[in-house]
């Protein structure tokens, strides 16, 4: 298979979206279509996990290096290998079952068709975030991504719906502005470790091999914090999550999901995929504090948590606790805490999406997610209360669930951080980690006992609005709860295709001996001093 | 992974095919067919003549006869494997080459054997291992190990499972949730097997938290009433307390003594006995895991959630409290000793903390278990007694002895709580002083297999208990005054005086719940909102009548357990008085269970069994018992039968004469406050001030400070328009970060240009920050 591969499922979503908006308005013809063009980026992307050569993981495949804006040195660069494989996968499969979970759920106020184009240019951002090799490629993904979401809270959300969605959007651009001056300030300082020349290059590629060699090592701290605001906002991180709670809660099923799912991985990806290696030295001055603010995260997320009397703004917090432990994996700049971290990406998308699935399903039963009303739903709606218990567990941490894989080998890792970080301080963190699984326990065991367990109560107990999972919702969510289970019996299935990228990715950090600092050293040296 | 770690650490392992065994390197079936089981009960058990539960018993029984065979398979093994023969195995198959990595079968030497000679019986486990996963460069390999302590285990789980089954068909008839509670003992069964047959600490984590989250289910089984619910999350979230133990400690181990590479148990017992393992890292590991043995095992002070597990389903109480879940953590010990061993310097020492942690549990639970009126609370805290046992023993290197009392307690356990549901299960009720009393005239076969189990728990001779309690106590090595210590462990006296303290009062609490509950006048039959929930309402409230022969065969089989089993691992010289007894009698348990010389097992110490301290053992726990008789069956009875009321205590006991009695009672019934630091100060505390505290933080510090830059970027900017051009001031302006309604009016009409003009204000700020920051760079 050729390198048009990753052109056409990039950008299959986006004219199909063109095309929608030529169509008549009709929105049975609009669900129809929509979901027809995600399931052919759904195939091409079955097609790539085919395709891939996983012997060669670890290199980046159906490479394309086209040049783009060659004023600025801007490339039309794509390519994938192990890292962004999972993670495209997991775009793919998640966008037709939001699409067909839109079937009988458009919010208010309906308009199905922009509804629907709006969720089309979504994809084609996600996506194209993950195979760009190309800084301003991957930066102008990046913030395609913004406006559909902020429409999305913006038009077809909750109550608060202008507040949430504006500062959705704003914090986010703030946080691109630092990342893009970062992306600016590598482009200008970069420096060939051998000839000592300036690059000139927002290619991804050559920029990783140079590893930020000839660059200062205060620029370089710099640089890295710019863009750790850039993607620390996206992830989010503590304490840059505070849009979160509100854009999850506000926004609809839909968007709620394609957050979890696949929005806030756009952060963590940015983090393995460009800075920790484009900057190796500063990953390595850095790491301490990011794995600070992660355990804070995952600390401070679950009491968030337990304060909540809201359960979609539950889930919401939940999600700055998992992606503390993502951070943690990533801090310890191990390719064990990083894949750790993938895992934990995929695991988090899987499992909190589906959480905001049932949030959904909730809120249309009752229509209230006010946790002290609600109560029995596992006597009223027990398929439904059976797969709130089983997606808790999962989220968890249980181990035979995916959780478990993201969690575990990132609390591991922090015991022995690469060379060159305070140990010490990193086992810390580890029991720090740890002490949260209980907090996570807490949480939501409590969520599932008022929720599911009890007697209904008397103001839904003969609701006849309350009915169990249905049809519909059957198809979307199975597949999310196969999976579950199967990355949780058979995590190698992810941990084998992101581990030789995850190695080639940290050859910077790892090949030589005194991990990081021997890079600088070495490039030090290459550049005469 | 971490490369600079793995300095030629992971010790090699001969690799040899066992043509002899197939039993013992399939074992994994075992653990299996329940997991099949628990699949057909979920998606076809409703649509089955019998509700799901017949998938289970045939499951349970093929496994339960698999583990019988798998234990005879054993008892060749060990009989009959030499290291001849291995010896020529391994160099046989170095020849073919077939030792690959991927799914083969290790059996690990037994290098002290090795030593002595070479063509003598060795204990070898048999290891089977796959290929599980790899990150990192670590390869998390999936695998079975069967040993003595395993095949043991498998005996014990699947014949306690099977009994279960069969008794819960009589019992849970016609519950509301029949299909599921047979579903959750599948996969609470397999779930155990699968931890015991683990052979590496990863695949240990899965199956400990595994049974965690099936007892939360099974315990919560009647979620509908609060209670029930509230102790299942107490279960799990209190399991949860001591996994931060276990996760570390386990983290610590891979990385001190799997030097980073391997989780494999044999390799990390074999690595830290030959030496050369941080002692710190054993220290602090040993200790994590003693943390996670407390919550696990219901030791004290992370016991609390067992006593309130009560409110499952008896016959879940019977398979959690005998063999699956609590056992879990002295099974860890018992499969890690020599973390334990070298981690706390067991061996010639007097005091540690996991033997202190058992011996405090033992007497504690103990005196909680008199202040019970609920009969299974009664047996419950005498679970977290015999537990402390089993912990104690381990603490003091009385492995084999723990381990028997492990195997003995599981039937006299199992026989004690089916004996108690058999009552329950007629008067509808717990509530020993309430609804029983007497009940010996109507259920006459339950009253004598209760009556066998009592005895055999309180060690009297000869039934079960008194074996295992008796070695138990020998070798705490700390009966000095009794005649020496003959070559236990350590010294350990403070313990021995524990567990003699213990023998009395388990002795005493055993006489008590008997006569309550069998004894004197039947005070039932009111029966108002007490009985337990069960769908099928019997229709009759006349008088108690005999449980049925499902409920009834289970006690009858698990009685004669109670009686026997401590015949297993008989001291020598018993028959004969000498020690020429035949070989094929003495010692059995020690022999075939205990994996003395093998590589991963430390030369542990054996005390000589003393005629003068089981004499002294016995006499304590009779004194115990017949302080007890004395008191409920002469004094109260003497007194009911005088006045002829339902007694369940005498009116001027000594708690209300005596002040400090008082207070100790007090302190009982209280169960020493711990619930309420925990409930209510600890978890109260986390739910409720501090988890609000940090919201609070959130709302008006984190994102006050965002509102708050919010405002102020919006207002420079509309003071930048205003100055520049005043004109053009646009009333979106007005806005504020927080309040909307100057976003736009009408919510289809969001006015992208509006959206535009804060996009402009914030890019104008992060222009200032940029200058700002290249200020910075250009420095």
């Amino acid at each position: 298979m050729d390198s048009w591969i990753l052109t056409a499922v990039t950008f299959v979503p986006l004219l199909g979206a063109v095309i929608a908006m030529a169509m008549p308005n009709d929105d049975e013809l609009h669900k129809r279509w929509a979901l027809a063009v995600s399931l052919v980026a759904f195939g091409l992307g079955i097609a790539m996990l085919f395709d891939f050569n996983y012997d060669q993981a670890g290199q980046l495949q159906w490479v394309v290096d086209e040049p783009w804006i060659d004023v600025i040195g801007a490339g039309y660069t794509l390519g994938v290998d192990g890292m962004s494989l999972p993670l495209i996968a997991l775009t793919v499969l998640v966008m037709p079952l939001v699409f067909l979970y839109s079937w009988s759920h458009i919010p208010s106020p309906g308009n199905t068709k922009s509804f629907l184009i709006l969720m089309l240019i979504l994809e084609t951002g996600m996506i194209g975030t993950f195979v760009a090799q190309d800084l301003i490629l991957f930066f102008v993904f990046f913030e395609v991504v913004l406006l559909p979401m902020f429409f999305m809270i913006a038009v077809w959300g909750g109550d608060d719906r202008r507040y949430a969605s504006l500062k959705f959007f704003l914090y986010t651009l703030f946080g691109s502005a630092l990342m893009l001056l970062g992306f600016l300030a590598l482009f200008f300082l970069a420096k060939d470790p051998v000839t000592g020349e300036f690059l000139r290059t927002f290619d991804m590629r050559e920029l990783t091999d140079t590893a930020g060699a000839g660059i200062a090592r205060s620029s370089q701290l710099l640089i890295f914090g710019g863009m750790f605001i850039g993607f620390g906002v996206k992830v989010p991180m503590f304490p840059f999550h505070t849009w979160l709670p509100d854009a999850h809660t506000q926004a609809p099923t839909q968007g709620s999901v394609i957050l979890a799912a696949v929005l806030l991985k756009l952060g963590t990806y940015g983090f393995i995929r460009i800075s920790i290696p484009m900057l190796p030295e500063a990953a390595e001055a850095w790491a301490p504090v990011i794995g600070l603010l992660a355990v804070i995260g995952i600390i401070y997320g679950a009491l968030g948590c337990l304060a909540q009397t809201d359960m979609k703004r539950l889930i919401a917090f939940s999600s700055v606790a998992h992606m503390g432990f993502v951070m943690l994996g990533i801090s310890t700049l191990t390719d064990f805490g990083i894949n750790a971290a993938i895992f934990g990406m995929v695991a988090h998308g899987l499992i909190t999406g589906m959480l905001f699935f049932i949030a959904g399903s909730v809120k249309d039963r009752y229509h209230t997610l006010e946790i002290g009303r609600l109560g029995g739903m596992l006597i009223q709606a027990p398929r439904l209360g059976w797969i709130l218990g089983f997606t808790s567990m999962a989220s968890l941490g249980l181990p035979g669930l995916a959780g478990f894989w993201g969690e575990f080998p990132a609390i591991l890792s922090a015991y022995q951080p690469a060379n060159g970080l305070p140990v010490e301080t990193f086992r810390g963190y580890m029991v720090v980690a740890a002490v949260g699984t209980v907090l996570a326990a807490g949480y939501l065991l409590w969520l599932l006992q008022r929720t599911a367990m009890g007697e209904p109560p008397e103001e839904f107990a003969n609701d006849p609005e309350i009915v169990d999972v249905t049809p519909l919702e059957w198809v979307s969510w199975t597949p999310f709860l196969l999976l579950i289970v199967l990355f949780g019996v058979a995590p190698g299935l992810i941990f084998e295709v992101t581990d030789p990228a995850v190695v080639e990715s940290l050859n910077n950090c790892l090949q030589f001996e005194n991990g990081c600092d021997g890079v600088a050293d070495a490039t030090t040296a290459a550049l005469g001093g | 992974m971490f490369p600079h770690l793995a300095a030629g650490a992971v010790s090699e392992v001969s690799t040899v095919t066992n043509e002899a065994n197939w039993l013992l390197e399939n074992a994994w079936l075992i653990a299996l067919l329940p997991a099949i089981s628990f699949v057909l009960i979920l998606f076809f058990g409703k649509k089955m003549p019998f509700k799901g539960a017949e998938f289970g018993i045939t499951a349970v029984s093929i496994s339960f006869i698999l583990a019988i065979l798998t234990g005879a398979a054993w008892m060749d093994h060990r009989d009959n494997f030499t290291l001849d023969t291995y010896g020529e195995k391994a160099a046989v198959l170095v020849d073919d080459g077939t030792g690959s990595a991927v799914d083969n079968v290790t059996l690990a030497a037994g290098t002290a054997a090795e030593a002595a000679g070479g063509d003598g019986q060795a204990y070898v486990a048999v290891q089977k291992t796959t290929q599980w996963l790899q990150s990192g460069g670590v390869e998390f390999n999936a695998g079975i190990m069967v040993d003595g302590l395993s095949v043991m285990m498998l005996f014990v789980v699947t014949m306690i499972s099977l009994l279960v089954h069969i008794y819960s068909t009589d019992y849970v008839g016609g519950d509301r949730r029949y299909t599921h509670f047979f579903a959750f003992l599948s996969l609470f069964t397999s779930s155990m097997l699968f931890f015991v047959l683990s052979d590496n600490i990863l695949q240990m984590i899965v199956g400990w938290e595994l049974v965690g989250v099936c007892s939360f289910a099974l315990i919560g089984h009647w979620w509908e009433e609060k209670p029930n619910s509230d102790a299942a999350l107490k279960a799990f979230i209190t399991n949860r307390v001591g996994d931060v133990g276990l996760l570390v400690g386990m983290i610590t181990l891979f990385f001190a003594a799997g030097k980073g590479m391997t989780f494999d148990t044999i390799t990390i017992n074999e690595n830290i006995l030959q030496g050369g393992v941080s002692h710190t890292a054993l220290v602090v590991a040993a200790a994590c895991l003693t943390i996670a043995v407390m919550s696990k095992s219901g030791q004290f002070v992370l016991h609390t959630w067992l006593p309130d597990a009560m409110a499952g389903p008896t016959p879940v109480s019977a398979l959690i409290h005998a063999a699956t879940m609590v056992v879990a953590g002295i099974y860890m010990v018992a499969r890690l000793f020599p973390v334990f061993w070298e981690g706390m310097q067991i061996d010639g020492s007097s005091i540690n903390f996991l033997a202190t942690v058992g011996a405090v549990t033992l007497v504690g639970a103990g005196l909680l278990a008199f202040v019970q009126d609920d009969i299974k609370k009664v047996l419950a805290y005498s679970t977290v007694s015999q537990l402390g046992y089993m912990a104690m023993a381990l603490g003091v290197g009385a492995w084999t002895a723990a381990v028997f009392h492990l195997f003995t307690h599981a039937f006299f356990k199992a026989n004690l709580f089916l004996g108690s549901g058999s009552v329950a299960h007629a008067v509808h009720s717990f509530d020993m002083k309430k609804d029983m009393g007497g009940m010996r005239k109507f259920m006459p076969k339950t009253y004598v297999t209760f009556v066998i189990g009592s005895l055999a728990l309180a060690g009297l001779f000869p039934l079960a208990g008194f074996w295992s309690k008796d070695e138990i106590l020998v070798n705490t090595g700390g009966w000095g005054i009794l005649g020496g210590s003959g070559s236990a462990p350590g010294s350990y006296t403070f313990h021995f005086v524990m567990g003699m303290i213990g023998a009395a009062l388990t002795a005493a609490y055993m006489t008590r719940c008997v006569y309550l509950t069998f004894h004197g006048e039947y005070r039932g039959g009111h029966h108002d909102d007490h009985a337990e929930d069960h769908a099928d309402d019997h229709g009759h409230h006349g008088e108690p009548h005999e449980s049925g022969p499902r409920i009834l065969y289970p006690l009858y089989i698990l009685s004669a357990f109670s009686i026997l089993v401590g015949f297993a691992n008989l001291p020598p010289g018993f028959l004969t008085g000498s020690k020429k007894d035949p070989a094929g009698w003495q010692e059995r348990f020690l022999h075939f269970i205990e994996p003395a010389g093998s590589s991963y097992f430390p030369a542990v110490g054996h005390a000589t069994p003393s005629w003068w301290l089981a004499i002294v053992a016995s006499l304590v726990a009779v004194a115990g018992a017949g302080a007890a008789f004395t008191y409920y069956f002469v004094k109260v009875d003497r007194l009911a039968q005088r006045t002829g009321e339902h007694l369940v205590g005498l009116p001027n006991g000594v708690t209300t004469t005596n002040a400090l009695a008082r207070a100790g009672h007090k302190l009982l019934v209280n169960k020493y406050y711990l619930d309420h630091l925990y409930t209510g100060i600890i978890a109260g505390g986390t739910k409720g001030p501090i988890a609000k505290a940090a919201y609070w933080v959130n709302q008006n510090v984190l994102d006050g400070t965002v509102d708050g830059a919010g405002r102020t970027a919006v207002q420079s900017g509309k003071l930048v328009y205003e100055k520049i051009d005043q004109g053009v001031v646009d009333g979106a302006i007005n806005a504020s970060g927080r309040t909307s309604d100057a976003i736009g009016e009408e919510l289809r009409h969001i006015n992208t240009g509006r959206v535009q003009n804060y996009a402009a204000i914030m890019f104008a700020g992060a222009a200032i920050l940029a200058g700002a920051f290249v200020l910075l760079l250009a420095l």
